[in-house]
């Protein structure tokens, strides 16, 4: 956990890294190259990279056109845009025909901070999550970004990939296996699960840390791909445990909290607590501060499981 | 060439009866904008553009994009005239189980290089196939076909300023300006107008032409290939309905299929008197 280092200039790291390795890769931002790290692949392959301006729906558009080209796109904006702006173009230029197109947005969740709630998308995921034909990942650290990302551009089909504007621990090393659809188990526990994704992962490693000092044996899965969600890894954690939480810096209502929720309702109803933001919108502040407004500290989870833990 | 019009001329009447035809088993789909849109198709599909019905993915195929999705029956009858699947496939136009979807759906249907019919979102479609054929430095050319009342969809302009920015001489943009949609007169629900100067504003060589005047519409595309630098805009001035005269100019006719009473009056306007 020693280094940090923002998703989204993992981001810009792998991109470059495959712009060099498969010429069919072009990417496509809106005015926020800067901000979404794009521009390193800009710098290097200019003749590869489109600038489409402050025009969110023509870009989704143009990237499934290339796509039918037989290009590889990723088109690149904040979440809030990508999915809000842009989300029928998403649905039907990219997701209906089931185009090749990675839709790569940054500055998700509250940690966007200063700018606000107007700029804090907290429902891309659900909304992502309910389009038919998509893959949602949300990856948990710069290693897991560049790996997803890698696992993306091999797989032929549309993703939506969720990154984040801040530093984020390092949880994963190089040795670590990312396969579009599997979670992965982190930490073995037996009293509960706390079922997390993105940089809420880092946050339920530390809330499992928490319990131990108090006795309580935390089980933490990470789940990177949120739809297709890990089905069998979420089941086994609920059988063997009997208690999940649920951890994302996203609406309680649509995303990980709420696929986790089908999945047990239908199929092994046990306690199930949902963290996240509850169905409010953000508000501007410093992206530390908000975890905290918010309740998506680990302190937050202690709570949480605390509370399970009373009901069992 | 005369000779070449007049069989041009011939092929889009013959597709015309096609469409009636269709459109009258199918019960639902749009009449007015596949009978104003397919003077237009037909230079295409049967003049201009380099395709291969028997390798619908032949790498050198020039690209049609029609972005008025809702004419999708006359697309229909074109690719199965062409051979790109068999005539009886139209039966099932709309129905479930074929492939023929309501709106043109690229996945089902051998032709159709994207899927279309929300209104405003095949230009940007049409300018990243445009892009992507630039990078290979290929000379093949996309065609974007697009309603008049389309264009009050704002993604139009944003991907007209894309085409005109990276000097997309390979797109051209044909309207088929037939003056109607579904309330009514384009210029009364939310005028368009000019259209001609609006495309010049934006970037694009702009050609203004009679869009059932085959031979104006063989040398509108033309002239688009020889511009260098900037996207074709061809402003085609059409009539919805055109070809069966109860139809015409008729803004009802937009959505609506011919009764079995229309029918033989309307093959009897297509000069089809075998019914």
């Amino acid at each position: 956990m020693s280094n940090m280092i923002a998703t989204r200039d993992a981001y810009g790291e792998v991109l470059a890294e495959l712009g060099a390795e498969n010429g069919d890769v072009v990417v496509l931002d809106a005015d926020l190259s800067g901000s979404t790290k794009t521009s390193s692949f800009a710098k290097k392959f200019p003749e590869r990279f489109f600038n489409m301006g402050i025009a969110e729906a023509n870009m989704v558009g143009t990237a499934a056109g290339l796509a039918a080209s037989g290009k590889i796109p990723f088109a690149s904006t904040f979440a809030i845009f990508a999915v809000g702006r842009a989300w029928e173009q998403v649905r039907q230029s990219v997701a209906y025909p089931k185009a090749n197109v990675k839709i790569v947005a940054t500055h998700s969740g509250v940690t966007v901070g200063e700018d606000g709630g107007s700029h804090q998308s907290v429902e891309d995921i659900a909304i992502m999550r309910a389009v038919p034909n998509m893959t949602v990942i949300v990856p948990a650290d710069g290693v897991e970004t560049k790996k997803a990302i890698r696992a993306a551009a091999a797989y032929n089909g549309p993703v939506y990939v969720r990154l984040g504007r801040n530093k984020v621990p390092t949880l994963f090393d190089d040795s670590y296996e990312f396969a579009i659809g599997k979670g992965c188990q982190l930490r073995d526990g037996s009293d509960l699960t706390f079922v997390a994704t993105g940089l809420m992962t880092a946050q339920a490693v530390a809330a499992a840390e928490i319990l131990a000092g108090v006795g309580v044996s935390a089980r933490v899965v990470h789940i990177p791909t949120v739809k297709p969600i890990d089905e069998e890894l979420i089941l086994a954690a609920a059988r063997e445990t009997g208690a999940i939480v649920t951890a994302e810096e996203h609406s309680v209502i649509g995303g990980l909290g709420g696929a986790v929720a089908e999945l047990l309702g239908e199929r092994c109803p046990v306690l199930l607590k949902r963290v996240g933001v509850q169905d409010r919108f953000g508000t501007s502040g410093k992206a530390e501060d908000l975890l905290k407004y918010f309740g998506l500290m680990p302190e937050n989870l202690v709570e949480a499981a605390k509370e399970l833990l009373g009901k069992k | 060439m005369k000779d070449k019009i007049a069989r041009l001329q011939e092929k889009a009447r013959k597709l015309r009866i096609d469409i009636v035809r269709t459109l009258h088993r199918s019960k639902s789909g749009h009449t007015g904008g596949s009978l104003s849109v397919i003077d237009m198709l037909t230079v295409l599909y049967y003049h201009k553009m380099r395709h291969d019905p028997a390798n619908p993915k032949w790498a050198q195929r020039d690209r049609l994009v029609l972005s008025k999705g809702h004419a999708a029956p006359a697309q229909y009858v074109a690719l199965a005239d062409c051979g790109y699947f068999p005539k009886e496939d139209l039966q099932m136009l709309r129905q479930l189980g074929g492939h023929l979807q309501g709106h043109p759906d690229s996945k089902g249907t051998p032709g159709v290089e994207v899927c279309t019919g929300s209104l405003g979102q095949g230009l940007s479609m049409a300018v990243g196939m445009a892009l992507g054929l630039s990078l290979d430095k290929s000379s093949n050319r996309v065609y974007a076909v697009l309603g008049d009342g389309e264009l009050q969809e704002g993604q139009i302009w944003e991907a007209a300023m894309s085409a005109a920015h990276y000097r997309l001489d390979n797109l051209c943009i044909l309207i088929d300006a037939n003056g109607l949609q579904i309330d009514g007169e384009v210029a009364k629900v939310m005028n368009v107008e000019s259209i001609g100067d609006k495309f010049r504003a934006f970037g694009c060589h702009v050609l203004e032409i009679d869009g059932h005047d085959i031979a104006a519409i063989v040398a509108a595309l033309d002239e688009a290939e020889q511009v260098k630098g900037k996207p074709t805009a061809v402003v085609a001035r059409t009539v919805k309905g055109k070809g069966v005269s109860f139809f015409e100019n008729k803004a009802s006719y937009h959505g609506v299929t011919p009764s079995d009473e229309e029918l033989p009056r309307a093959l009897q306007c297509l000069g089809d008197c075998c019914d």
